[in-house]
């Protein structure tokens, strides 16, 4: 209950300091925009092509803008060491870091409520009548690549080098993209559970074993 | 008490500090002078439990805080090097959110109270970036006291405060020792803080040169100050 | 490890390499369909074999150094990573030579080539990030936290690549190697050699960065009586 009070009033602080200056949610939203306009222009894109790669091309643009948004995040934190002031007033680290990981899924979050519909009007692809199942998939595989992705930022952020996220994170996150492309595209035509129940099975674990080990390693890598 | 005994910090083979002890009691205040370089603000952090001495013993009220810091770290009231403040919130809203993560009761009024202790009360609903040094140092003062901690640890409070703030501060410490907290000060300053300082800590290179009460030998106190002093 | 043993394997080593090319370009015989290019797959899976090898020291290595903080255990992540990255990209290349004698094509999105490919570039990113940390104990720590996560993923992409090309399987696969028992023995001198190589390798690189840690100190020691 404890935690819970102070991740909430983490969030409320993150919240209040990106809408003061609206840096991270605008940059990702303009960003993954600009990423659906390139993918137009550069790709051939004709009816059949899109509908197997539907999904594909949609994580494509949330994991560019994703690592965008990530790598800001913890930037916010080290200006004036604030994180050690946490760890003083909380005395677990582990906090910060799923404080920080729900504040970047619930910023991917709005970015992908955006980029979602846009993707079916602009492709003309039909809304799908399991949206359900269809929005689950693509959360539970975003919750994963947004905690393994806060946790190496902490561990990249520190090279000064933005791109060693996304070269650090990408080959670790391929079987959770794997298995979310596959899985929605699945979904989307309406295939029986059988032929992508095992996906959302590795999702699942996925999910699981990197918000396990990130918060029980996540100790060795805060210095106190 | 908060006691700690025979505390080494090696960083890759220097030796940033050599067997150091001290203790500090309530209502007293220590202050810890030395040049550049002499271990003080690796001093103050492995006090404020920010680091953990490669030997030694940290004990706070009979707690060893290596084995749990935890129970520790609600006591102690820390400025650092860096004010630990978030440039894009307002004081307010900083004050509000540590005040939320010590889990203090009546925070408003406590925010309140902190705000015109330190003299914030013009500037309480603007963010932190357009405040000067000295107002933020102020309200990382401000920010380190919220929680009423039973330690006050201040690593170069002085810096950049003007005359007036630097008696606003003087009389916070006055205040503070007379609540009983136990308070350690680091600083080049010596001269304004002797009429409020009990003891006299004095590193070189690490190592531990001085350490009394000042009234045991307050000649001798000022004699180190002044050696100090004229070395810059 | 005492000079004598590192000399004593160093020469079992060399004369494992000898006999082990001895076995594979002169006595066992070429395949029937691919003929001498597919000799490349003893290499091949000879490194395959000593790549995935590494990669689980530096884990072992990782988690000792978490434990311990004893700053040797960096060293063998680090140098492991090292000869590993090396041997990964060793069998990237053969993998692709003898891909392009046996299907025809220079690369395949088969599960054992990707999965090696995956982890060549979590090899990649664990030397890239210890070359941007400076701190050595951050850097101990932070590669050592990167060294557990990175080998956890590996059986993950596995799997994950092999349902993958289960439901894809047409693309380039067909047909499977005949291997007689001379090329199981030879395959198996071949993957001892390199183990062997790797053995002898790890100590020498290990070395390496005890004397480069021992320089950097020295260094200190002299800047801070300057």
């Amino acid at each position: 209950m404890k935690f819970a009070k102070i991740i909430y009033a983490m969030l409320c602080k993150d919240f209040k300091a990106e809408f003061r200056r609206k840096e991270i949610l605008s940059s990702m939203l303009f960003f993954s925009l600009l990423i659906v306009v390139i993918i137009n222009v550069t790709l051939n894109i004709n009816k059949d092509i899109l509908f197997e790669n539907f999904t594909g091309l949609m994580w494509i643009v949330f994991l560019f803008t994703g690592v965008l948004g990530i790598n800001r995040s913890f930037i916010n934190e080290r200006i004036n060491d604030s994180y050690l002031g946490i760890n003083l007033a909380v005395g677990e680290s582990s906090i910060i870091l799923v404080s920080k990981a729900v504040s970047n899924l619930a910023f991917i979050g709005i970015v992908q409520t955006i980029v979602i519909p846009l993707f079916f009007i602009l492709f003309s692809v039909k809304w799908p009548q399991n949206a359900f199942l269809f929005l689950l998939v693509n959360f539970l595989g975003t919750t994963g690549f947004v905690f393994l992705g806060t946790f190496l930022s902490v561990l990249t952020i520190n090279t000064n080098s933005e791109i060693l996220l996304p070269i650090v994170l990408f080959p670790l996150l391929l079987p959770l993209v794997l298995a979310v492309v596959q899985a929605s595209n699945l979904i989307l035509k309406g295939a029986p559970l059988q032929l992508w129940g095992h996906w959302l099975g590795l999702i699942l674990v996925f999910d699981f074993l990197y918000t396990l080990v990130p918060i029980l390693l996540f100790d060795f890598v805060v210095e106190v | 008490m908060y006691q700690i005994s025979n505390i080494t910090k090696n960083v890759s083979s220097k030796k940033i500090l050599n067997n150091i002890s001290m203790q500090i009691y309530p209502g007293e205040l220590t202050v810890v002078v030395g040049e550049n370089g002499a271990g003080k603000s690796t001093l103050l952090k492995i006090l404020a439990l920010l680091e953990k001495p490669s030997s030694g013993n940290v004990i706070v009220d009979e707690i060893n805080t290596l084995k749990s810091s935890n129970k520790v770290k609600p006591h102690l009231g820390v400025l650092a090097h860096k004010s630990f403040l978030y440039e894009n919130l307002t004081v307010y809203e900083n004050l509000e959110f540590y005040g939320q993560l010590y889990r203090i009761n009546n925070l408003k009024e406590r925010i309140y109270e902190l705000i015109s202790d330190v003299g914030l009360e013009l500037v309480l609903h603007e963010p932190v970036y357009i405040l000067s040094r000295g107002m933020q140092q102020r309200l990382a003062i401000a920010r380190a006291l919220i929680h009423d901690p039973s330690y006050v640890l201040l690593d170069e409070p002085q810096t950049g405060l003007d005359q007036d703030a630097v008696e606003i501060l003087y009389n916070l410490l006055g205040n503070l020792k007379e609540e009983g907290k136990g308070i350690v000060v680091v600083t080049h300053h010596f001269d304004n803080l002797i009429e409020l300082c009990d003891k006299l800590l004095v590193l070189k290179k690490g190592q531990q040169v001085y350490y009394e009460h000042v009234s045991i030998s307050p000649t001798k106190a000022k004699e180190i100050y002044m050696s100090l002093a004229a070395r810059r | 490890m005492g000079k004598k043993w590192g000399y004593i394997l160093g020469i079992i080593t060399l004369l494992t390499i000898i006999a082990a090319n001895y076995l594979i370009f002169i006595w066992v015989p070429a395949e029937k369909v691919m003929g001498i290019v597919q000799k490349i797959f003893y290499f091949h899976v000879a490194a395959a074999w000593v790549g995935f090898l590494a990669f689980f020291i530096v884990f072992i290595s990782s988690i000792k150094y978490l434990l311990t903080f004893n700053e040797k255990w960096d060293w063998y992540s680090a140098a492991s990573a090292e000869i590993g990255f090396v041997f990964m990209s060793i069998v990237l290349a053969t993998g692709s030579i003898w891909g392009r004698a046996f299907w025809g094509h220079w690369w395949t999105w088969d599960p054992r080539l990707t999965t090696s490919l995956i982890l060549w570039f979590i090899y990649a990113a664990y030397l890239l990030l210890r070359s941007g940390i400076t701190l050595e104990g951050r850097r101990a720590r932070y590669s050592a936290v990167l060294g557990i996560i990175g080998f956890i993923d590996v059986p993950i992409v596995w799997f994950s690549v092999r349902w993958w090309r289960t439901v894809h399987p047409n693309l380039m696969e067909s047909g499977k190697m005949a291997i007689t028992t001379k090329m199981s023995i030879t395959l198996s001198l071949s993957v001892m050699a390199f183990t062997l190589l790797y053995a002898f390798l790890l100590p020498r690189v290990v070395k390496l960065y005890q004397l480069d840690c021992t320089i950097q100190k020295t260094k200190d020691v002299i800047i801070r009586n300057l």
